[in-house]
């Protein structure tokens, strides 16, 4: 997985609580869709499926946003990890929102993909300069300081559980780091097959 | 020191701490789907990691699968990649697949518990957000996305954090034709989309023990609209006596020794939960959604909120809501005309759900102009509401009958209704545009929604029954 260090860019406001993974990223109806078309798909269209000017991330200073700051519970819904891969497609490796659902914070971790909440005094005061900065000029994120730092230089510290900012920035292959621990699993599996033999061996009638 | 039964499902399955402080819990079955397995089988053949065990792992094809009778790989065109893949990613690495055409494919949490595959007090994964679902046989599950899917494959265990604990406890006694749909729609508008978020939620109190196995798996379903990814009730004498020679379920001395440890699986007294919601059910009404998320849910009698009453934060986004419903403040939802009815999914789509709704079609006609549609969860529910007649019930009165899988729940195997269409549908969820763009779903009982289909309009089912 490539680490997660820090970025500068563009943030782009999408302040709305409760967008879900179904807006992110619609059904798709392909092995191999091309994420970045995919992102948004519908909410950036108009019935006449002409682009919604009006939409931010189809506003000519957001198009290259790397930063997109949401409102509450912010990945709610279907557990689809494409709804993640739709943002790096595009280049956004960092989401700053009042809260996250839980699947898709972990679908975030394993895709090198920050997630990052505000203390809750700070939150309001960081999406006013999102708006007002409407684009003009770069914030910046970086895990190592755990802070988020505004164009004119104001700093928001953030927190992180430990191991989910290890992960992130060492770019840890979570598998390979799980695989250290294969005698402990086959010695599980051997105590169940002992202790809970329905656990581990099953047959149908 | 009392524990919770999360607690102790949980402890009984850490298999060790890995170094970045994450347990790693093992997982006792694994339930893949069409639409995301094959991602996984991919990252698999690049990594040459072989899937650890393929005896604990099943397979079903169900998100994109046709439901017109006589279907194949290539009914739902779009669907063919996905279920071939599913079919060769699986037959190379040795897994159970429940494909089209076998008597048992369906919709993963519908046959994982029909089947005997998830058993009380087990962990369980599955690529899909409603992996809480089998919450209603006492069982841990863990939705999750592709690389997590991955990772179970190649180790058997995910890697995580102990999430907090929260008890919903339902009082009271559930009227004549309230539902478990009624109730989770009910603890939705309580509590909210994100209320359980960070929490593992046990549904408790003695609605949650009153409840069928059926009706617990459709109150467990709607867990993670509540925002929590595992919600159960704790198992007891009507989980184990349903369970009971099932096909996968252990047989003879394997089930009575499981027998014995499954009735250790409760909460004990005193234990204590990092929150704790009580919800007297007592005088509830059917629930229907009027908005565009799971928890915009009002009483069958009620009316439509006003956004200028409510909480500064949610106004914009009822006001959406509204635009997109084609709804005013203070309007009434029973009345309304209806254009598509749909009963199945994984939330109500089993025998008991068929059966309710049957109770309201039989020897009634589908009101004109309406197209309605029931799709059995599984080929196994298929076969046996067609054993009791079900299926001519249905038909008769002008619904389509479906082969099982998720069909118009999320569209993806091309069953959707048209831009501006009020649906009312059993489903989970009232997405924007998820049963097709534009489409404003009402999600309600599988009896509201057969009212609906007959009244051509809602209608509170009590008046009807
Ligand atoms: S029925 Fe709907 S919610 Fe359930 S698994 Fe299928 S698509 Fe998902």
């Amino acid at each position: 997985m490539e680490p997660f260090i820090s970025l500068t860019g563009v943030a782009a406001p999408m302040l709305a609580d409760d967008i879900n993974t179904d807006q992110i990223t619609p059904v798709y109806r392909d092995l191999h869709p091309d994420y970045a078309k995919l992102l948004f798909a519908r909410k950036r269209k108009r019935p006449d499926g002409s682009d919604d000017p009006d939409f931010v991330l189809n506003k000519p200073q957001f198009k290259d946003a790397k930063i997109l700051v949401a409102g509450q519970n912010f990945g709610c819904g279907s557990s689809r990890e494409s709804a993640v891969w739709a943002f790096v497609a595009v280049g956004i490796r960092c989401i700053i929102a009042r809260s996250f659902a839980d699947i898709y914070r972990d679908n975030c971790l394993k895709n090198g993909v920050l997630p990052v909440v505000l203390p809750a005094g700070d939150a309001e005061a960081f999406e006013k300069l999102v708006v007002e900065t409407d684009g003009t000029a770069p914030f910046s994120a970086d895990l190592r300081t755990q802070t988020v730092t505004a164009p004119g230089g104001r700093q928001f510290k953030f927190d992180i559980a430990p191991e989910d900012r290890t992960i992130l920035l060492e770019g840890l292959d979570d598998i390979g780091l799980t695989l250290k621990h294969a005698p402990d699993i086959a010695a599980w599996e051997q105590r169940m097959q002992r202790e809970r033999p329905w656990l581990q061996s099953l047959s149908r009638t | 020191m009392p524990q919770t039964l999360f607690d102790k499902i949980w402890d009984a399955h850490v298999v060790a701490r890995r170094s970045d402080g994450r347990d790693l819990v093992y997982m006792d079955r694994h339930v893949l789907h069409e639409l995301h397995a094959p991602h996984a089988f991919m990252r698999l053949d690049e990594t040459k990691r072989a899937v650890r065990r393929p005896d604990l792992t099943f397979a079903v094809q169900d998100h994109t699968v046709a439901s017109r009778p006589g279907r194949d790989d290539t009914t739902n065109p779009e669907g063919a990649p996905f279920i071939r893949a599913m079919r060769a990613g699986t037959q190379s690495r040795n897994i159970r697949l429940f494909d089209i055409g076998d008597p048992e494919q369906g919709i993963s949490h519908v046959v994982g518990p029909e089947l005997g595959i998830v058993l009380p007090g087990t962990t369980y994964a599955c690529p899909d957000s409603h992996a809480c679902t089998v919450g209603g046989l006492g069982a841990l599950a863990f939705g999750c996305g592709t690389t997590e899917l991955e990772h179970v494959l190649a180790t058997q265990v995910i890697a995580l954090k102990r999430p907090k604990r929260m008890r919903v406890r339902l009082d009271g006694k559930l009227g004549r034709g309230i539902t478990a749909k009624d109730v989770a729609l009910r603890i939705l508008a309580e509590i909210g989309v994100d209320g359980g978020r960070g929490h593992a939620i046990e549904f408790a109190g003695s609605v949650a023990q009153a409840l069928s196995v059926e009706g617990r798996l459709t109150l467990c379903n709607l867990t993670i609209e509540m925002g929590a990814r595992s919600g159960f009730v704790a198992p007891d004498e009507t989980a184990f006596d349903w369970l009971a020679g099932r096909p996968w379920a252990p047989k003879g001395a394997a089930w009575d020794a499981a027998l014995k440890s499954w009735r250790t699986l409760h909460s004990d007294d005193g234990a204590i939960f990092d929150r704790e919601v009580v919800i007297d059910c007592g005088s509830l009404e059917p629930q229907i959604t009027w908005g565009i998320d799971p928890s915009q849910v009002i009483s069958v009698s009620g009316r439509v909120p006003d956004p200028a009453g409510a909480d500064p934060r949610h106004q914009p986004a009822m006001k959406r809501a509204l635009d997109y419903m084609g709804l005013s403040p203070g309007l009434a939802l029973e009345g309304l005309p209806v254009n598509r009815v749909f009963i199945g999914s994984c939330t109500n789509s089993r025998m008991p759900d068929l059966e309710e709704a049957a109770a309201i079609v039989r020897g009634r006609k589908v009101a004109q102009g309406v197209a309605a549609l029931v799709v059995p969860g599984s080929s196994t529910v298929k076969r046996e509401a067609e054993a009791r007649g079900l299926d001519r019930v249905f038909r008769d009165a002008g619904f389509a009958w479906g082969e099982a899988g998720c069909s118009m729940c999320a569209g993806g195997n091309g069953d959707k209704g048209k831009s501006g269409e009020r649906c009312v549908s059993t489903t989970n969820r009232n997405f924007e545009g998820r049963q097709g763009q534009g489409v404003r779903t009402h999600l309600v009982s599988p009896a509201m929604a057969a009212a609906a289909a007959i009244t051509g309009k809602i209608t509170d089912v009590r008046k009807l029954a």
